[in-house]
């Protein structure tokens, strides 16, 4: 059994950890109100972008002049894995959840035979990933100084992926990223970027698709120019999300953190309350016998 | 008076300008173009310049884009723009270090890159000479 001094040094060391799971879990819910803002203000451009992606994009089907970024390269031996994930822990499982889904997805393509390259976004999941798959692992990009992650940041990833593309070092790329759903849940995505699937689009706006649009200068040229800008577009919108699952992630690990403490705090003064009535019964014991022998 | 229709300026981070516009002038691939009302569905990509709104208040906007997507439909005009900012707020300092960059990546590539690299690097030029004759 502790002494006394170490119960009390025990209770004062998990009181202080509470205090610092609370605040983290304070601020993960102010920056969670922040990202998810980010993430509404968005939501208009990328829905605007899929909208057009797909009236040019249904114009195009069948024709020959898909350009390569829509109709890929015609092989599917290379695969690179785009795994975005935080720059920082304490959040759960909410990195090595997307650090499993991309695991999976490589060992997978792995079996198959095919050649598997991975790119990370984010520190967290290029050390989850590098004592499985170290000779594999292309890149890593961080943004761990930069405190708003903001459109250029995604447009400087796109660039570099498809700059890799137009050398031609893989075929198929996916990007894994965490898709909010709430505080409490959120889901590892795969989501396949290249090449590029036409975004479904209700059918509400299929209706539209019977005007006949003027293109300037041309379809073909158009839909160069816009699938890598879709590309950061998608790519921005992972980062994203990927924020505000990762401080709705934290926001539920300290709060989980916060109340185990809690609990803790309860057991040790519980116990530190008992075992000083012991003593204090001991000594009166003491010196009841002490009375008595005389 | 001109009539008005719906007008958005979208950039990935944020919608810039909405509402009821009488007049737009966009810098097209091919050329400025104005959008009034009824305008028969067009679709163009736009290069970096700068965009001339007048709302339908009487109010006018000019906004630097820097490329993007122009997209008229008969229900309204909306302009996807890469980025776009207020003129006033346009910072000189940083798109002269993109054009020193752009520069680089000119004299650093190759082929087919480098007709690229050298198509952004003018587009950026001229956009700079478009703000300082804006601002003057």
């Amino acid at each position: 059994m502790a002494s006394l001094k170490e119960l009390r040094n025990r209770i004062a060391s998990v009181k202080a950890t509470q205090k610092i799971t609370k605040a983290m879990q304070m601020v993960a819910a102010a920056k969670l109100r922040k990202a998810q803002m980010a993430a509404e203000a968005a939501r208009p451009y990328s829905e605007r972008m899929a909208k057009v992606m797909a009236n040019i994009s249904a114009g195009m089907e069948g024709s020959d002049g898909a350009p390569k970024l829509m109709a890929g390269t015609g092989s599917d031996q290379t695969h690179l894995l785009v795994v975005a994930t935080a720059e920082r822990g304490l959040c759960g499982g909410f990195n090595s959840s997307i650090a499993r889904l991309a695991r999976d997805k490589a060992r997978e393509l792995m079996a198959e035979g095919k050649t598997v390259k991975i790119l990370c976004v984010g520190k967290k999941g290029f050390d989850a990933m590098k004592m499985e798959f170290g000779d594999i692992l292309l890149d890593l990009v961080t943004f761990r100084e930069i405190k708003n992650i903001g459109f250029a940041q995604a447009s400087q990833v796109s660039e570099q992926i498809l700059s890799m593309f137009d050398d031609g070092e893989y075929d198929v790329c996916t990007l894994f990223y965490s898709e909010f759903q709430s505080v409490i849940s959120q889901i590892p995505t795969a989501q396949q970027l290249i090449p590029a699937q036409a975004p479904v689009v209700e059918d509400a706006d299929a209706a539209t698709d019977d005007i006949n649009y003027e293109y300037e200068p041309g379809e073909e040229e158009i839909l160069e120019d816009l699938l890598p800008r879709n590309i950061s577009i998608q790519i921005f919108r992972a980062i994203l999300e990927n924020g505000a699952s990762e401080q709705g992630a934290r926001m539920s690990a300290m709060d989980n953190a916060t109340r185990n403490a809690g609990e803790m705090i309860d057991k040790l003064t519980l116990s530190f309350n008992r075992q000083r009535q012991a003593q204090i019964t001991k000594e009166l014991i003491e010196i009841i016998s002490g009375a008595e022998a005389l | 008076m001109s009539e008005a229709f719906s007008f958005e300026l979208v950039s990935p981070e944020a919608l810039v300008l909405g509402g009821e516009a009488s007049e737009v002038v966009v810098p097209g691939a091919e050329g400025y173009f104005t959008v009034l009302a009824n305008h028969s569905p067009f679709m163009t990509t736009v290069k970096p310049g700068i965009v001339d709104v007048k709302m339908s208040d009487g109010e006018a906007k000019r906004i630097f884009v820097r490329g993007g997507f122009a997209d008229v439909s008969p229900t309204g005009f909306t302009l996807l723009a890469e980025q776009a900012t207020m003129l006033e707020d346009v910072n000189m300092e940083e798109l002269d270090a993109d054009i020193s960059a752009a520069r680089e990546a000119v004299a650093n590539s190759e082929g087919d890159k480098k007709v690229k690299a050298e198509t952004k690097l003018a587009q950026l030029e001229d956009s700079k000479t478009a703000i300082s004759m804006a601002m003057n």
